[in-house]
């Protein structure tokens, strides 16, 4: 059964708390997790042979990291040093083809104070390096294993969103609930984001007035621009029709990019303001506050850059059912569809459908995913997390060389 | 399976029944459907979320929950508004009670 929202108000919320993980560099998880990082496609069975050895370890294997360049091998890297600095892990062990890129991305993670170690696997081959790992991977993670967790304020979260297979249920409840969210823990502290560059087409005149000042919401304006230009007009064939909005949102209903974009923008509330826009992965930098990030608007690429970025929680609104999760991020479900609640409730962490028959509130959905969040930051395990759901998608801004 | 019972739901403290539609803006010429097996004749209750202002609408046609619902005569050309804001242009012209969907809503951009 889905959560059902709790009717009753939140006590005394500016005392709101939660139990994380604080790490060296002064940031909280809510996650210990020990990871077996691969720098490159080659390296995903060593990696995965590690997190089979080592028991409560987790691989991440992804597809790329071969003969990159520029831009997108920066974004590479950025990626892959992010994933490992964010507070919801606790130690790294990477492994890669040769030593000099594996270094890199040790040396990156390292900065966040963390145990981290890279293994390359010329010169050793699979069997010798799956075993060196296996022996680094154990030491972490039976240290790890007696880290304990501390009472944090809740302006030590850092909480992303992004929505997946909208319909226009996401529009009227699910976007809005995580708008309110925000609306009342932005003033508290907390670090938001939210991005889908594309899906902002047609609403783009209210992102840039949600700018905190015209040279920010400038900014803005010049990141979507490129994205026009360089990825939908460059290679657009079409109106985009079944790609954005996708198939799942025209059969939920939504019927153009602009009315997709409308609802998306729900999710950022009515009060709250970005303070920055932020490249793919890019962690914040100028305090806590709402942030852009210049991400694409599919679920699995776009949750692993937040994630990077350096987020801990993410909330995820869904109108037709998108089941994405991500390795080290807990990502909460809120849906709104009557439909989508009955038929896939093990996908559904917060049932907000009430909205639609005015049963309930904004304000007390906005309440009951709060008190989601602080459970989920404290330990219960999402619909995803429980599923298995482990999306890590590496995005690629062009071929490799 | 389908529920007839339409329970009482109570809003702000006043008791008002679940609507069939609820529309973002007093702006908008369409609404969102938000039951499931909504048949052609029905006679619908709708609320304007923004205003909580009541609109009663006969459905023309059997419309699937999150599909829209013209609320007045649109003809092709017409801006269609929803959040109170363009979202696209009709390529077709279709009555009040309608359904508005990609057979006859269609972008301006791309």
């Amino acid at each position: 059964m889905p959560a059902k929202p709790q009717q009753k108000r939140m006590r005394a919320k500016s005392n709101l708390s939660f139990r994380g993980w604080r790490r060296d560099n002064g940031r909280v998880g809510v996650r210990n997790h020990v990871i077996v990082l691969p720098l490159d496609d080659l390296s995903n069975a060593a990696c995965e042979a590690v997190a089979n050895n080592i028991k409560g370890t987790l691989a991440l294997p992804h597809a790329y990291g071969r003969l990159q360049f520029g831009a997108d091998l920066d974004l590479h890297f950025r990626t892959l040093i992010g994933t490992g600095s964010n507070p919801n892990v606790a130690a790294a062990v990477v492994i890669g083809i040769e030593d000099g890129w594996t270094k890199r991305v040790v040396d990156g993670i390292a900065k966040s104070g963390k145990p981290v170690v890279g293994f390359g696997i010329e010169g050793h081959g699979d069997i010798a390096t799956i075993a060196m790992a296996s022996h680094k991977a154990k030491e972490f993670l039976q240290w790890a294993s007696e880290l304990e967790r501390e009472e944090c304020a809740i302006d030590e979260l850092w909480v992303s969103t992004k929505c997946g297979e909208s319909d226009t249920t996401t529009g009227l409840a699910s976007c809005p609930t995580v708008g309110n969210m925000y609306d009342k823990l932005i003033p508290k502290g907390i670090y938001g984001c939210f991005g889908e560059t594309s899906e902002i087409t047609g609403a783009e005149h209210i992102a840039r007035n949600r700018a905190a000042n015209a040279k920010i919401g400038d900014k803005w304006m010049k990141t979507f621009q490129a994205y026009q230009a360089e990825v939908i007009e460059a290679h657009k064939v079409d109106d985009l029709s079944e790609s954005q909005p996708t198939k799942g949102n025209i059969a939920g209903g939504l019927s153009t990019i602009e009315e997709k974009a409308l609802g998306n923008l729900e999710k950022i509330g009515r009060k709250c303001r970005y303070i920055d826009v932020l490249e793919p992965a890019q962690t914040p930098a100028a305090g806590p506050g709402l942030y852009y990030m210049d991400t694409s608007s599919a679920a699995a690429e776009c949750v692993t850059l937040m994630a990077a970025g350096g987020y801990v929680v993410h909330t995820f609104p869904t109108g037709q059912g998108n089941i994405i999760g991500n390795p080290i991020v807990p990502v909460i479900k809120i849906s709104g569809n009557p439909k989508t609640v009955r038929t896939m409730p093990e996908h559904i962490d917060l049932d907000v459908s009430g909205i639609l028959r005015r049963e309930l509130t904004l304000d007390t959905a906005g309440d009951a995913l709060i008190d989601m969040i602080v459970r989920t930051a404290n330990g219960r395990l999402t619909a995803a997390e429980a599923l298995g759901h482990r999306e890590f998608v590496m995005t690629k801004l062009y071929r490799s060389a | 399976m389908v529920t007839k019972h339409r329970p009482k739901s109570s809003h702000k403290g006043k008791s008002v029944p679940a609507p069939h539609f609820l529309v973002h803006s007093p702006k908008d010429n369409v609404g969102v459907i938000v039951v499931e097996n909504l048949s052609a004749g029905t006679e619908m209750l709708g609320v304007v979320t923004e205003s909580d202002k009541t609109i009663k609408l006969e459905a023309k046609e059997s419309i699937p929950i999150g599909h829209k619902v013209a609320l007045k005569p649109l003809k092709k050309g017409d801006t269609v508004i929803k959040y109170g804001e363009d979202i696209g242009k009709m390529i077709a012209d279709v009555g009040t009670g309608k359904h508005v969907h990609v057979q006859n809503l269609k972008t301006k951009r791309w």
